[in-house]
């Protein structure tokens, strides 16, 4: 029982350093701890413009189902919400209110870019006049998933590498160099 | 009690002003990104100006510089519900002008999968249109059916939804072999689950209030502001495309247009039922009877069309599809225009919302089943 | 009424315009400045009544402006193509025809706010997609180095 080394703790997450009763007694970082509640309650703004927005709805419907990762609350109002998935065509008269949505929602916040229109213009790169020709022109993105539009499947691997990214951020901790992404 | 009597009586001259909301263009229900300014006295609407161009992404100027097997693949991300009969309408129109005369087969296979995408974009239609009046479960329910669907295309055709199957002369690959027993297990499995979305919707009391005699459209005006598909045909305009135009395979099926005067939310509503019923009475006529023969006709490897304009309709799920060229004799159109449904349908909104409440407004949007890429192209 | 007896009746009614049998439908070519009366005609008469605007489309030729439109009569089922050009490329105006037909109304802001093309007598006519300082893209001549990626 308990912890020899500080290898020891590292290799285990989560160890539990005694057992009672009434319950246990976990050791864990307090980072950790807030990046898995992060992760795995992510709540999406209902934001959809071209094709893309209907195999989001495909993902939160029955067959691919996110609510397993907890994602099923999407929230209409950006001040609820804590992902923003840009899913379709962003042009320049559509750019001014993306940003505005960005800003109104409150940090921690994530941005996805789903489909091909979003990560570069897509079929609308070459001879179009009006069309951003990627999301980050726009707004800083988390996560790109190609496709057009990408299937559910891929929608959701990428969101596991949002996943991913938030449990390496960390906020407590000093040890903090280039690669730790910031919400 | 003489003091209450007073203040009744008081309450007719305070002052009210006419609010102005923004149903901006995020929002769940627009169905797309569409921004309606709203005035209201109270609850009332008493007018509505759609501002519209926020997907604008100029697919007709960049038709110029593309050749035609090249443009079909822009016209399925326009009305993206009803991908194929998008890509039907463009290929029908370069054979049309280049007088070649598609095998048996592919008339049938094109016909079938336009049913097939008229389902698939109705069952989406039913469930956003529960779900914008508050009945979530609806969302479930159609999204579970259309993923049948979906995978029959993606069996066959390669991709879910936007599907790129049609090529000028035919098609692009032969069908699966598995597609026609695919299909007759849909049509056999979907009849037992159209009953469920009747007692789901159809019969509900809350629903019936919420959309019976709002948002009247009459005959002369469903008329003159164009508008077509199953939201005219509710108010008598009989402008089937398929039965007075028809195209590929539909002189060969027997079906009914379905039509009806009362021009009321509800009546479009039952109306759309009726036409899935309709759709798979199609493909039941048709999958049984697939000709033998070639998938596609050899056509040269450069398309070049005759000078000269060329028009050709389509019926898709929404209403009459258009397509114009202007060529010149080179590779590239000079002109495309693409006639969308949605375009006439949005904007005779304001003859039918004026006068109800905001809350009937988001159901009479609904029932015009609108996809605001195909008003903006 | 087939083609060739609607191009008869045409011929009839109309006989300023210039009426030819295209390779699909009639088509009527009219001047601008005849365009407003030949349309109510072409609504009201009880043999023509075409009541239905298709499509209303505008075509930039090198030397004119073109507006295209298609019409249906709902009662005959017949199709008639009707165009008129305008030769003033700078600033064109035509007479508009949102009193006779009013899903017109929202066409014609299309068509100014994509090629420039003025209509008298509209009541609202403001650009739809595009704000108040672009150009208009869909004339051959447009440039936009900044936002197009040529290929």
């Amino acid at each position: 029982m308990g912890v020899k080394s500080k290898k020891e703790f590292e290799a285990n997450d989560y160890p539990i350093l005694a057992e009672y009763e009434g319950g246990s007694i976990v050791l864990a970082k307090l980072d950790d701890l807030l990046n898995w509640s992060r992760a795995n309650s992510l709540w999406p703004l209902t934001f959809g413009t071209r094709c893309c927005a209907i195999e989001f709805m495909a993902v939160g419907a029955s067959r691919h189902d996110m609510s397993r990762f907890g994602m099923e609350v999407a929230r209409a109002t950006p001040r609820q919400a804590d992902l923003i998935i840009i899913s379709g065509t962003i042009n320049y008269k559509m750019a001014p209110v993306l940003k505005r949505l960005y800003d109104q929602m409150a940090d921690p916040k994530y941005v996805v870019a789903m489909g091909g229109c979003a990560v570069s213009g897509g079929p609308f790169f070459y001879n179009s006049y009006a069309v951003v020709k990627g999301a980050d022109h726009v707004i800083p993105v988390d996560v790109y998933i190609p496709g057009c539009p990408p299937r559910p499947e891929a929608l959701l691997y990428g969101m596991l590498q949002l996943h991913k990214k938030i449990k390496r951020q960390r906020y407590f901790s000093r040890k903090q160099n280039k690669n730790t992404p910031q919400p | 009690m003489s003091e209450t009597k007073e203040i009744i009586i008081s309450s007719d001259k305070i002052h009210t002003d006419e609010y102005l909301v923004n149903m901006g263009p995020q929002h769940p229900s627009t169905h797309g990104v569409l921004r309606l300014l709203v005035r209201l006295e109270g609850e009332v609407v008493h007018n509505i100006q759609p501002h519209v161009g926020y997907i604008h992404s100029g697919i007709e100027k960049m038709c110029e510089a593309l050749t035609y097997p090249q443009l079909i693949h822009l016209t399925d991300r326009m009305d993206y519900l009803s991908a194929h009969m998008n890509n039907e309408a463009v290929c029908l129109l370069v054979e049309n002008a280049l007088q070649v005369e598609v095998p048996e087969r592919v008339k049938y296979i094109r016909t079938i999968m336009d049913e097939l995408s008229r389902l698939a974009s109705h069952q989406l239609w039913w469930c956003v249109m529960g779900m914008d009046l508050g009945a979530l479960t609806t969302f479930f329910y159609g999204l579970r059916d259309r993923e049948h669907i979906l995978d029959i295309f993606e069996e066959t055709c390669g991709a879910r939804m936007t599907v790129n199957y049609n090529l000028p002369g035919g098609l692009m690959f032969d069908i699966h072999p598995n597609f026609q027993k695919r299909v007759k297990d849909f049509i056999k499995e979907f009849r037992t689950k159209l009953p469920e979305y009747d007692r789901l919707l159809t019969g509900n009391v809350i629903f019936r209030q919420r959309t019976d005699e709002i948002g009247y459209l009459s005959l002369e005006d469903a008329i003159a502001w164009g508008v077509t598909g199953p939201s005219g045909r509710g108010s008598g305009f009989s402008c089937d495309v398929r039965k007075y135009n028809p195209y590929s395979a539909y002189p060969l099926v027997q079906f009914e247009e379905k039509l009806d005067t009362k021009g009321d939310t509800f009546t479009r509503y039952r109306l759309r039922m009726e036409e899935m019923r309709e759709s798979l009475h199609i493909i039941e006529q048709l999958i049984d009877n697939i000709p033998e023969g070639d998938y596609a006709v050899k056509m040269k490897a450069v398309v070049k069309l005759p000078e000269g304009e060329f028009y050709q309709r389509v019926e898709t799920a929404r209403g009459e599809f258009g397509v114009y060229v202007v060529s010149d004799g080179k590779k590239n159109p000079y002109r495309v225009k693409f006639r969308s449904p949605g375009f006439s349908n949005l904007f005779a909104l304001n003859k039918m919302a004026a006068g109800h409440k905001i809350a009937d407004l988001v159901a009479i949007m609904s029932t015009l089943d609108l996809v605001i890429p195909d008003i903006d192209r | 009424m087939t083609n060739e007896e609607l191009q008869a009746c045409l011929t009839g009614e109309f006989p300023k315009a210039e009426i030819t049998l295209g390779k699909q439908y009639v088509e009527m070519v009219v001047q601008a400045e005849d365009l407003h009366e030949t349309s109510a005609k072409l609504k009201a008469l009880p043999t023509l009544s075409f009541d239905y605007l298709i499509c209303l489309t505008g075509v930039d030729y090198p030397e004119k402006m073109q507006i295209v439109y298609h019409l249906e009569s709902i009662q005959h089922r017949h199709v008639l193509v009707l165009k008129t050009n305008t030769a003033d490329r700078l600033d064109p105006k035509v007479d508009t025809v949102s009193d006779v037909w009013q899903t017109a109304k929202y066409h014609e802001r299309e068509v100014y706010d994509l090629l420039g093309v003025k209509f008298n007598n509209h009541t609202d006519l403001r650009r739809l997609f595009l704000d108040d300082t672009w150009g208009f893209p869909l004339r051959k001549d447009y440039k936009d180095e900044v936002r197009i990626v040529e290929r």
